[in-house]
This record gives C-alpha cells, structure tokens and sequence, in this order.
C-alpha cells in the first residue's frame, strides 16, 4: 500500500501556508490602496470578471478589501496570541515556585475562567476607548487563562520526574532548572498554544469590530467587513457577506490544522 | 558514615511507612536493603538522599547534616532510566550535567563515543542507565543509593554495569546501597544485608 | 504449531526531515515450538522482543519491511489469516499496562475477549467470571476499574483475557516487568498453567532466570537475530551443552551463577563489527 509519507505531508502544508502567509502579509502593498478606492459608476456588483468578488454599496473592490482585511487579521491575531502565551507562560512558571503563588495564579485563572469572554473583552476594550491597541491588549488579557491551565498542569507534572529532583540533587539551582529543564519542556507547548490561540484572536477582533469597539470604520478589516455586509444582506448582496467570511473561516481553519500538525510533530 | 538514626516518615494522609528506621552504611562498603513491594525500600533510599525530610529522626553523612544547597554527598540512582534523564537532551548534555567524566572512566563503563550526539530516546535501557550511573559519580559524591538499577536489564549487561561500578567504588571508597528484591544479586554484590518489614528493619 | 523461518523486519526511521532509511530489527529469525510448550524469548532490551510478537500477531505499522515466512499449524500466516485469527486463534498479552480501556469494569473488558473467540454474550460473561476466578481475582476485582488494580492485578486480567478468549497461541510479552516476586510468580504460574492446557505459550522476557523454571525451550535473541534455541534443561552447570558463546555468557553472568561476563563474546562483536 502507497501511502503519502507523514513528513512530506507535513512540509508540503508548511509551503502552502507560508506563500498564503507571505500573499496576505504583502496585501498592504499591493491591495491596500486599491482597498480605499471608490468607484462610483460601479456600486454593489455581483463578481465577475472585471469585480472578481464583485463590489460593495462604495464601489470599492471586495477581493482588495476582503485581502487587506485578513492581513490587518492576521497581525491582530498575532501580537494579540505571543502577548496572551507571554502572560500564560510566565504565570505558569510564577507558579511552580512556592505554593502561595500557585493558589494566586490558580485564583486569578478561575476568576477569569468564570466571567463570559465576550462581556470582559468589550468591558476591556471599551475602557481602553477602541482602536488597535485596544483590541490587541482586550484579545490578549483574555485569552491567557486556558493556555496557563494547561502549562501549569504541565510543569507540575514535570516537577514529579525524577530527573528534575536528581538534577537538584546534583547541586543545580532553582534557576537553571527553570531554564534548562521547566523552559524548554513548555516551549512547545507554548507554540502549539499560541496557535491555537491566534484563530481565537482573530475571530474576537472580528467580532469586537463588528461589535464597533475595536478597529474604526475606516480600515478595511473583516470585522468591519462583515458589519458591513449585514446591512446589505437583505438587499440579496449575498458576495458582500460570504467572501471575507469564507477567507477568516480558511486562514483560521489552515492555522489550527497547522497548529494541530505542529504538535504532533513536536510531541517525542 | 552514611546513618540513618531513628527514622519516622509517612506520606500525607497515609499509615506510617517507616517507624524509627535505623541504618549505616560505611565509605567503601556495599550494603543490601531488601523488602516486599510497598514496604517502603525506595522512600527510605530517597530519604537517605535527602528527596524527603523525615518527620523524626536524622540522616548524617560522615558527621554531618545533608547539604540543603550544592552538590548531595549522597546521590540516588532510580529504576528507569528513561524517567531520569531529561528526553530533550542529548545525551553528553546529561552526562555533563554536574561533571566532565573523565574518557578513561567513559570506557570503563562502556559508554560509546557516538552516544553522546543522540537523544535519550534512541539509546536502549541498559546504555541509558550507565549514563545515569556515571552522571551521579561525579567529585565530591561519597555514597550511592542503587534503586533496583539492574532490574531491567538482561544478565550481561547488568554484570557489566555492576562491574564497572565495584571497581570506581573500590579506588574511590564510595558506600554503596543496593535496593533490591533479588537476594542472590545482594549476596554478589554485598558483605551486609538489611531487610525491610512492616516498617522496620532486620539484618541478615 | 508455529514455524518462523528467516524472518527479517525492517523499518523506516527518519534521519532529517527528509530522509528516510531503513534499520533491521529482526534479522533471518528462525524457530518452531509446539503446541502444549511455554516456549521463552529471551535477549536484551532493543534485541526486538516486542517486534517479533507483533510481527506474529499482524500488528506492524504499514510502512514495514518483512521478509520471511511464519507457519501457524503448518499453514502460511498472511495479513488475511492473521487479522482472522487474532483474537480467536491467537493472543497477545501486551506489555503496557494501559492496554486497558480505562472505563470499563474488567469483568466486561474479559468477556469481549472471550465473546470475540465465538462464545454467544451470556457465556462469555460466564467464562469471564471463571477465567478471573481461576487468576484468583475476585468479584470485587471483577467490578474495579482498571486504575483500581494494581500491576500484578492489571496483568493477570490481561492473561484472563487470554485465558477467556480459549485461544491456543498466546504471546506474553514482558509480563513480569514492575512485578514484585510474588505477583511475578503468580503471574508465570498462570502461564505455565496455560500451556499444561495444550496452548503454545510464547513468553518474551529480559529476565532468563525466572523464565527457564517454567519453560520447555528457550530462543536467546541477541541483534535482531535468533542466536540459540535449547531445551531449558540445557541451561545448567556451567552451561557446556549450550552451542553459542552468547547463550553461554548469559547463563553465565546470573548472580547465582559466576556473575561475570566473560571476554569471549566480546571480541566476537568486535570482530563482527
């Protein structure tokens, strides 16, 4: 029996997903300015092949738009999940350290486990007065709690092998072990969470945009897209709607496939 | 002296495992601890090693309290390799963790040159466990607590890792514990033999 | 009732990323035992024990090389016939503890075992009742969960499993190991019992000290390669009647015996190195 081998699998994805990567990361340049421009001899057009995603009530062009937008996305996604796996990380080895910080960490991680998601980041992005950097920071401050969870659960576990007690045994300091032992066991972990935190990112920037506390109207991001198309839908401008949805739905779908390969491929 | 004086130890929530446990160990001399499963061999190897603080009593190494910080005099050898080696480090990374082994020493324990690039998990149980042997000998180590060490390993290779160790231990005077249920390994290896029972223990 | 001749295993192993070589696990194996023996293969970790059961049962990856021929009762042992009669026909005792499905009482988890072998859903929970019976597990034990038994316990339900399922080649792979004595004694006895019935008993083992009271013939394993295959009375005395150097030295090196490991298969590997 033929079968594709895993590893070739797994580079051939790696490719594919890096020149999605790189397309949507150089959109700025090359659709950003397209993305602002108003045709209005051309408003609301189905797609075709002159409007390949048609156009919106504006008349500016939907592929441009929908580009951009998953671009803006995708750097959201991105800040938003390093800062969050940051937080996670360095709460979940604060707590390996004496069991008072655990409860702390353990108390403040329920605490913010037991308040919905969606009330807290528009709380926080409201009070941070929208924008960007609101967004980012309300994405990131939120989404932490689960990933600590699980390196917590991690590390702990590790605490018990033996070899982390004959390396003190061996006159290694609490440091080192941290570093050399704690780190680079939960690193991986780390780059899977983050992954898997980066769609979750993404879709909740959406729906704080579209909610209209995260970016202004002004940028062409998917949320604002979406919001958009809303209004439109019941006119039967169904391409308005479907086409930035379906490309959030694949890049957020090809990075947890990715997340996904990732981990098994790190797991020994 | 390694000496064990009047040990008590129980874990939380659990009836008391050891019940004023006293024992010695001399520099240069094998002694064997035997005992059922359960009945608190290992935890009396790790509290000699200082993993546990008894709740009673005191382990005194040649006069002295245990180190809290430093390298431990005594050093405690477990079953599994595997579980004692960090799996994400090369294997002369594990090696050298505390101290340079010097070539000659490499050789006598039949560690590989070609070992030492891999990682822990492609090297088998046995080539494993002489890595964690040689790790622990490192300057300043006087005793060693072997817990059931050859217990996985095929008649060869055990021989030849006890081989090793007796000549090291010989030119160096370590003390050596040999936990172990097998009492005709005890009387190879050892010139004394304790037996652990109910907590207590019985010479033989 | 099983013939292995001149098997040799292979498998993929990856190098760099894209890279793919071969290591040979089992080289040009060969051995017969017959039915109503305990026949034990012995050899050192890595010597490809575990390999050689899943080779017999049909449970390699599918990205393995095989060459050479097993018989079962003197007929070719194929993909088909083995996916056929694994379970019924053939059984193998797994060495990992967690073989069992954590959330199923064990009293159930033997009688699929012995309902897989033919027998109708009423009897097979029957003669799961006395398979665990006969391994001296009680009712309680029958209504635990798997994490409530301990080591000792977990195998002989797994050798019940065996027992129950009333197939006649049952393959033991590391049973003994994280045993205390005692339990390691049951845990043999059950197997020796197994063979007293007219099963072929195949136990993989390290441990060639505690295997040979209980076995008809031994296999030593050293390489991949099958290096000897002697009744287990031969291992005696100073083992002169053993034809290998390898099957000498091992029989050597027991504490009981001169626990030293002489230099002559040394420069043997040396020399084939």
């Amino acid at each position: 029996m033929r079968t594709i081998q895993p590893h070739l699998q797994a580079i051939a994805y790696a490719s594919i997903a890096a020149l999605a990567l790189l397309a949507l990361l150089s959109s700025h340049w090359w659709a950003g300015e397209l993305a602002g421009q108003m045709q209005f001899d051309a408003r609301l057009l189905p797609p075709s092949t002159a409007h390949w995603l048609g156009t919106d009530a504006l008349g500016r062009e939907l592929w441009a738009r929908t580009l951009a937008g998953l671009g803006l996305s995708f750097w959201v996604g991105c800040l938003a999940a390093l800062l969050g796996t940051a937080i996670a990380l360095s709460l979940a080895i604060l707590a390996m350290l004496s069991p008072r910080l655990d409860a702390l960490v353990q108390l403040l991680i329920d605490t913010l486990l037991s308040v919905p998601h969606l009330i807290l980041l528009l709380l926080i992005a409201f009070a941070l007065g929208g924008g960007l950097h609101a967004v980012i920071i309300a994405v990131a401050t939120t989404h932490w709690p689960s990933l600590a969870r699980v390196l917590r659960a991690e590390l702990l576990q590790l605490r018990q092998a033996p070899y982390i007690g004959i390396s003190r045994a061996l006159g290694k300091s609490q440091g080192f072990i941290v570093l050399h032992h704690f780190l680079p066991h939960a690193l991986p972990h780390c780059l899977v969470g983050a992954l898997l935190l980066f769609p979750h990112a993404i879709l909740h920037e959406a729906a704080l945009t579209f909610l209209g506390v995260g970016l202004s109207p002004s940028q062409p991001a998917i949320g604002i897209l979406l919001a958009d198309a809303m209004r439109y839908l019941s006119g039967g401008y169904w391409w308005l709607g479907v086409f930035p949805g379906l490309g959030l739905l694949l890049m957020v779908l090809s990075i947890e496939r990715t997340a996904t390969l990732l981990r098994r491929a790190l797991s020994p | 002296m390694l000496e064990a004086c009047q040990i008590d130890f129980a874990f939380t929530a659990q009836p008391p495992l050891l019940k004023s446990v006293s024992m010695g160990v001399n520099a240069g001399e094998w002694v064997g601890l035997s005992g059922d499963s359960g009945a608190g061999k290992s935890t009396l190897g790790q509290l000699l090693a200082g993993y546990y603080l008894p709740h009673s009593g005191r382990v005194v190494v040649d006069g002295e309290k245990l180190p809290s910080r430093g390298i431990k005099p005594v050093q405690w050898l477990p079953q599994s390799p595997e579980l004692a080696v960090n799996p994400r480090w090369r294997v002369s990374r594990v090696l050298n963790e505390a101290w340079m082994p010097p070539d000659a020493l490499c050789r006598a324990f039949g560690i590989k040159p070609d070992w030492l690039n891999r990682l822990p998990g492609s090297l088998s149980g046995g080539e494993l466990q002489r890595i964690c042997v040689l790790r622990a000998l490192a300057p300043g180590v006087r005793y060693l607590i072997a817990d059931e060490i050859s217990t996985m390993l095929d008649p060869i290779t055990q021989v030849e890792l006890w081989q090793a160790l007796k000549a090291e231990a010989q030119t160096r005077r370590l003390g050596v514990l040999v936990i172990s249920h097998d009492t005709a390994l005890i009387k190879r290896l050892c010139s004394r033999h304790y037996h652990l029972k109910r907590g207590q223990l019985e010479d033989c | 009732m099983l013939r292995i001749e001149q098997l040799t295993l292979e498998l993929p192993y990856y190098p760099r990323w894209w890279q793919r070589r071969f290591a040979t696990h089992l080289d040009q194996l060969s051995f017969s035992a017959a039915a109503g023996s305990l026949h034990a293969v012995v050899g050192a970790s890595g010597a490809g024990k575990s390999l050689l059961a899943h080779t017999i049962m049909g449970l390699l990856p599918a990205n393995a090389r095989l060459s050479g021929q097993c018989f079962y009762q003197e007929t070719l042992l194929d993909a088909k016939r083995q996916r056929h009669l694994r379970g019924r026909h053939m059984a193998l005792i797994p060495q990992s503890l967690n073989a069992l499905d954590p959330l199923v009482r064990t009293q159930r988890q033997v009688s699929w075992a012995a309902n897989r072998s033919g027998l109708a859903h009423k009897a097979a929970w029957q003669a799961a009742g006395q398979a665990l019976n006969h391994y001296q597990l009680d009712d309680r034990a029958g209504r635990a969960y798997p994490h409530e038994l301990s080591g000792g316990m977990a195998r002989r339900v797994l050798t019940a499993m065996a027992h129950a399922g009333q197939a006649s080649l049952i393959i033991a792979d590391e049973p003994t190991v994280g045993l205390d004595p005692v339990q390691r004694d049951r845990v043999l006895s059950a197997l020796r019992s197994l063979a007293h019935q007219g099963k072929l008993v195949i136990l993989i083992t390290h441990d060639l000290r505690h295997a040979l009271p209980i076995a008809d013939h031994v296999t030593i394993m050293h390489q991949g390669r099958s290096v000897e295959t002697a009744p287990a009375s031969a291992f005696t005395g100073m083992g002169e009647t053993l034809k290998s150097a390898y099957a000498q030295t091992l029989w050597q090196a027991l504490p009981d015996n001169a626990f030293s490991a002489s230099e002559i298969i040394h420069k043997k590997e040396e020399s084939v190195a």
